[in-house]
């Protein structure tokens, strides 16, 4: 069937060499736009070229001093060595450190497991540390922790206008309450035989 | 201290935590006095980023005074305000020695593809971020500048990422006079981003979003047309119609990770955690850009696999580049940029949120209520 598309009149580019002309001239740019033009010259870029040496960085080391390590700190395989300096932020701890542990030692960032054990981690670790906040006298919060109460008064309704993410928005407050609600229902349940077994 | 502590997806509250301490002698704690969140920081609470850990502080955008320093520090002293760029970097690793501050090797046990961030999970070096009170800020003779006279608090921190990110983007673009480019997203970076591309000669900007507010800004605040992506049934070809059929010649990926525009590529990878990222901004510009030309990739992507049209962008010879950027680098001609009047930064902050009230900042600004374009935290305020 042949296209019974319009061809487009004065299309020639690209099927041509010349480039569609602009709609303003440089000088109409330099007019209407701060500083147009002011890196024209790739030298007048500081990313440009991308490696660049001797550029004066404050340093006054050739290897920086190693940091000391307090308690063994996981690092990817793929390194030769503790690095200098490291992050101390939450040490690996319960289940979740268990596989994270493992996702280290055992496979290199070029592996798909590394990544995905560590994305399995993470969930991991929220459950645990979501029963580990009931035990605590700051328990977990889904309402104010998720900022939801940030919708009043925001436009909620009128923000959303004509967005698409808005198909998917509504599957955020499914993850968020979701697990709690499987969670309940878990709890719901092992309850309820506990009393009857207690019964019988 | 007080610090925004990380809960789980979604999830964030304000603790109380122990203050951070000098562990390196070239560290230094910094009181934070303003801090931003970043369309970066939506990926790590997304829950999207592996190695996430419930209890650990985001924000690498942040500004404050030296609290402490540790005893090889030179160039700091107590009270020195400071803006401190996203990077973590040595200064003299193969990498710093090239420039490539971003790329740093000394800072990040967890990864080797991937350098020191602050507040940005273990995949960049666990480290602490500064939306808190307080943060521990390593290679304090390296990262840090005390923040000049002239400049005002928040266009510093401003320059610590989103402005310094978006300079940077425009020029991985590899952009000459004239050059038709096209920039993906309208975020802050995205907006930085089709500002700095006139400065370096671009003939054309056009900005895709499909945030009206956002859009808005893109006309206003970057002078760029725009291109609402809603409105299109595949804005491919509408790219390639506005650029008579040729294509962009440069096209800057500001979106990264948590893409749009396809239900299929969202929810397998911002839901469901199955790619590293949502490619579709990214097969958007290796769909849109010229044959022969450039793709800058600013968005960022985890380590995981994404489902990425390579074939296209083989076929096509296209140029990709993208990195982290290295702020520090940028600073020098930045700042001759602010003062000549080319660049006010803080024109598109719009929210300013007290650190105790975090978490709904955090909704706010993931869900685009009320306009939010960039929001910053401010420690102490309510
Ligand atoms: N390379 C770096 O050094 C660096 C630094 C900072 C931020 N980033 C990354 O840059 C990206 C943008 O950051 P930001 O702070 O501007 O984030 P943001 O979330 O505020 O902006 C992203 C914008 O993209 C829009 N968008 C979504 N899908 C789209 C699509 N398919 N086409 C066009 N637009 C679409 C959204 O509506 C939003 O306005 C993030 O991925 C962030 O992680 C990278
Ligand atoms: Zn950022
Ligand atoms: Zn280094």
């Amino acid at each position: 069937m042949p296209d019974d598309r319009p061809t487009e009149r004065g299309t020639t580019v690209p099927y041509t060499a010349d480039k569609p002309p602009l709609p303003e001239t440089p000088d109409q740019l330099r007019a209407r736009i701060p500083g147009w033009g002011a890196d024209l010259d790739p030298a007048d870029r500081p990313a440009v070229p991308r490696e660049v040496r001797g550029l004066e960085t404050g340093a006054h080391w050739e290897l920086p001093e190693q940091q000391p390590e307090h308690q063994p700190r996981e690092r990817s395989v793929e390194h030769a060595r503790l690095t200098p300096v490291f992050g101390t932020s939450v040490p690996l701890k319960g289940l979740s450190g268990v596989v994270r542990r493992y996702a280290y030692r055992r496979f290199s960032e070029a592996r798909a497991a590394h990544w995905l054990l560590l994305v399995a981690a993470d969930r991991v670790d929220a459950v645990e540390s979501h029963l580990a906040s009931l035990a605590t006298r700051r328990p977990d919060d889904p309402v104010t922790q998720s900022g939801v109460l940030a919708e009043a008064g925001n436009h909620p309704v009128r923000s959303r206008a004509g967005r698409t993410d808005v198909r998917h928005q509504v599957l955020d407050p499914v993850l968020v309450v979701g697990p709690w609600v499987l969670a309940g229902l878990v709890v719901y349940r092992l309850g309820r035989a506990l009393v009857r077994r207690v019964r019988t | 201290m007080r610090a925004m502590t990380y809960r789980g997806p979604y999830k964030i509250r304000v603790e109380d935590k122990p203050m951070p301490r000098v562990e390196h002698p070239n560290d230094a704690i910094v009181r934070v006095t303003t801090a931003a969140i970043c369309g970066s920081d939506l990926h790590l609470y997304h829950g999207m980023m592996p190695d996430t850990r419930v209890g650990s502080t985001f924000g690498h955008e942040f500004v404050g005074v030296v609290h402490e320093v540790g005893p090889s520090v030179q160039h700091l002293a107590v009270g020195d305000r400071v803006m401190v760029p996203f990077n973590i970097y040595c200064g003299t690793c193969f990498f710093c020695a090239r420039g490539l501050y971003s790329n740093c090797h000394n800072v990040n046990p967890n990864a080797t593809a991937v350098g020191g961030i602050y507040g940005y999970s273990h995949t960049t070096g666990g480290y602490d971020g500064g939306q808190a009170e307080f943060v521990r800020v390593p290679f304090a003779d390296v990262g840090p500048a005390k923040v000049p006279d002239w400049m005002d608090e928040e266009d510093a921190v401003l320059c610590t990422d989103a402005l310094a990110t978006g300079y940077f983007g425009a020029q991985l673009a590899d952009i000459a006079e004239g050059d038709v480019v096209v920039v993906l997203g309208a975020g802050p970076v995205g907006l930085f981003a089709a500002r700095s591309a006139w400065l370096m000669g671009a003939g054309r900007v056009i900005v895709v979003d499909q945030i009206e507010e956002r859009l808005e800004l893109a006309r206003t605040f970057a002078y760029a047309e725009t291109i609402n992506y809603t409105q299109h049934k595949d804005v491919v070809v509408e790219l390639k119609r506005t650029t008579g059929w040729l294509g962009a010649d440069r096209v800057i990926d500001a979106v990264g990770a948590e893409a749009d525009g396809n239900l299929v590529q969202h929810v397998t990878s911002a839901k469901l955690k199955l790619q590293g990222g949502s490619p579709v901004a990214l097969n958007w510009a290796i769909d849109g850009v010229r044959k022969g030309g450039t793709v800058s990739v600013m968005g960022a992507y985890g380590p995981i696999f994404s489902a990425v049209k390579f074939g296209d962008a083989m076929n096509k010879g296209l140029t990709l580049r993208a990195n982290q950027a290295p702020v520090k680098r940028q600073w020098p001609r930045l700042f001759e940029h602010m003062r000549s009047g080319y660049l006010k930064p803080n024109d598109i902050v719009t929210h300013r949120i007290p650190l105790e009230h975090i978490a709904e900042g955090y909704h706010m600004f993931s869900a685009k209520l009320d306009g939010c374009v960039k929001p910053l935290v401010v420690p102490g305020g309510d």
